[in-house]
């Protein structure tokens, strides 16, 4: 069972005069992996701290999710935090975690439900919407609360970032989920100095998942997680086969300390892991620094990378499209340039 | 010895028409959505499951009774249906909207996803709902899970491999997740939504288009489904992403890196 009763005084103003409508309450989930918050959840607490109103953080985690739980009751912006733990959510699947969320969700007072858009959440958040009877926003990009008609609207980028809609959620939806694009909010720093207190909430026991996790394989990297790090190196399909796309790439990637990634073509092709795919199907990335090298710039690939603050293109066609986005553009064959800008970058 | 007892699984891919992925969009002068004017074909994801839901019967042959691929979209969207009956899909239901109707929201293509689920129990119901894991006009990628979430299913989102043990009447999918890939062990009925690495689509022969025509489409209403398409998210505007203008180009590898290194970027 759920310690509903205990979550609900808190949060809850125990006297509220007519007609005021409920002020902001958001449920943010906060991912981790090895005991690592996610950058992306930082970036959603930030995105929910923007709704005006209280900010529950949610973590959930196997039996060794301690330490993970000590980082974040200092992050700033939370008012509380959740934790739930049991060996069901070591290797969470959305079968397992939703039956959570519902009873989390189905007798307190969250107004809002915010995630970072990663996989995970991708998969579980609309499961959840749905078992709520209420739809889902996903990947938004800016927000804006009204209190006073209890209207939330997004904007959210479709067609592959070639088009922003907004969209509003009326107060005819009570409880309004969103996904929230990393890129576009800064992540919530850490405050020593602020701890909110902790409520273990139990978990829901699911004795017949239809799914059951078997294994994850990660792909190792010493570099820097490509979809929060400053600066990315990326390579497309001249790169010929995986050892080229490494021999070539990395050296620069160590030189700038860049993570790398990779047009479809190249991942395609099987150069590079499916993980370093940049586009609307792969990362959205917005770093610093963008190289793109032997990448053409279809719409799809540009839609993953179109809001880096510098982009830097090299490729033998003049007339590939990434020039129309490139603010500096080389137009040279990218094994001569590669080795000379390593060299003269060291300098 | 008896021979064992056949399973027969019935596949269900639901496809949508979306503009072209190669188009290059424009939104229109009211700034109430895009250009719809160009042209469209069947959203690249639910190719991959249509192709899915056949290779899973050629590895499976008799196992799989029936593919039916079903749409929900204006009276064109018949050419979305026509494609992957061509393709290899057995039959197709269409789900009319009026052209002008405000596209579905997932929510809304999931309860009458459930629906059409529900109206199949007498044909033997179905174990299998391919997705595309999201739309490409849309970039929602909801509706599989939310069709998992309303019909209490187990769901295997941005699967890259499927292998179904009809016999046992489970699933192993390996799926796609942020640095890296996870496989799960599916029971059936199952929601499996696609990732771009599944499979390479085929295209449809002349001949199997032919036969296309043929292949029975039934015809169906939102009302008949008792499900109210009825957007729940307003549309207030669309507008174009802010323009992002090129810098022009240098000329050599050491104007690069005086533009590199003047915007702060060096060796670490």
């Amino acid at each position: 069972m759920l310690r509903l009763g205990a979550v609900r005084r808190v949060s809850r103003p125990l006297v509220r005069a007519y007609a005021t409508p409920a002020s902001p309450h958001a449920l943010v989930l906060l991912e981790h992996r090895a005991g690592v918050l996610d950058s992306g959840s930082l970036s959603a607490l930030t995105a929910a701290t923007h709704l005006g109103g209280q900010v529950t953080g949610l973590i959930i985690s196997g039996p060794d999710g301690g330490s993970v739980v000590a980082k974040a009751k200092k992050l700033k912006g939370l008012t509380g935090l959740l934790h739930s733990t049991s060996e069901l959510y070591s290797a969470p699947v959305p079968e397992t975690v939703s039956p959570l969320l519902t009873a989390l969700l189905g007798n307190t007072p969250y107004t809002h439900v915010v995630s970072a858009t990663t996989s995970f959440a991708k998969s579980l958040l609309p499961r959840v919407a749905a078992q709520l009877d209420v739809p889902a926003v996903s990947d938004i990009t800016s927000l804006e609360h009204d209190a006073a008609s209890n209207s939330t609207t997004f904007t959210r980028p479709i067609y592959a970032g070639n088009a922003i809609a907004t969209v509003k959620a009326s107060s005819s939806i009570p409880v309004k989920f969103f996904t929230v694009r990393g890129t576009s909010f800064t992540a919530a720093p850490s405050d020593d100095n602020t701890s909110v207190d902790v409520q273990e909430v139990d978990p829901v026991a699911v004795s017949d998942s239809p799914t059951e996790h078997v294994k994850t394989s990660l792909t190792k990297s010493d570099r820097p997680d490509l979809g929060v790090a400053s600066r990315v190196i990326s390579g497309g399909r001249p790169l010929k086969n995986a050892e080229t796309f490494q021999a070539t790439l990395y050296p620069l990637a160590d030189v700038l300390g860049a993570a790398v990634g990779a047009s479809r073509a190249a991942v395609d092709a099987g150069y590079a892991d499916n993980s370093l795919q940049v586009g609307q199907t792969g990362k959205v990335v917005a770093p610093e620094l963008y190289m793109a090298f032997g990448i053409s710039g279809a719409i799809q690939h540009l839609a993953g990378m179109k809001d880096s603050k510098l982009i830097v293109a090299v490729n033998k066609d003049p007339d590939a499209p990434i020039f129309q986005v490139a603010d500096v553009g080389l137009v040279a064959d990218l094994y001569e340039v590669i080795p000379q800008l390593v060299e003269k970058l060291k300098q | 010895m008896r021979p064992s007892v056949a399973r027969l699984l019935n596949i269900l891919v639901p496809v949508k028409r979306a503009v072209d992925y190669a188009v290059k969009i424009r939104v229109n002068a009211q700034q109430t959505g895009v250009d719809l004017n160009v042209k469209h074909s069947m959203n690249p994801f639910d190719e991959i499951a249509v192709e899915e839901a056949i290779r899973i019967r050629e590895r499976l042959k008799e196992t799989v009774k029936s593919i039916k691929v079903v749409t929900i979209g204006p009276p064109k969207s018949l050419d979305t249906l026509r494609t992957a009956l061509a393709m290899g899909a057995d039959s197709a239901i269409h789900v009319e909207i009026p052209e002008s109707a405000p596209s579905p929201e997932p929510l809304g293509v999931a309860k009458a996803l459930r629906a059409i689920i529900d109206r199949q129990k007498e044909a033997g119901g179905v174990d299998l709902v391919i997705l595309g894991k999201q739309a490409i006009d849309d970039d929602s990628g909801q509706t599989g899970q939310m069709l998992a979430g309303l019909l209490g299913w187990g769901q295997a989102t941005y699967a890259s491999k499927v292998d179904i043990d009809a016999e046992g009447k489970v699933a192993t999918v390996l799926r796609e997740i942020d640095g890296g890939s996870e496989e799960l062990k599916c029971r059936l009925p199952l929601i499996i939504t696609t990732d771009l690495r599944l499979n390479e689509p085929r295209y449809a022969s002349l001949p199997n288009i032919m036969k296309a025509k043929k292949k029975p489409v039934e015809k169906l209403k939102a009302e008949d489904l008792g499900v109210d398409l009825t957007p729940r998210l307003e549309t207030v505007k669309v507008a174009e992403p802010p323009k992002r203008v090129g810098g022009g180009k240098v000329e050599s590898v050491d104007e690069l890196v005086t533009k590199l290194k003047e915007a702060g970027f060096t060796a670490v």
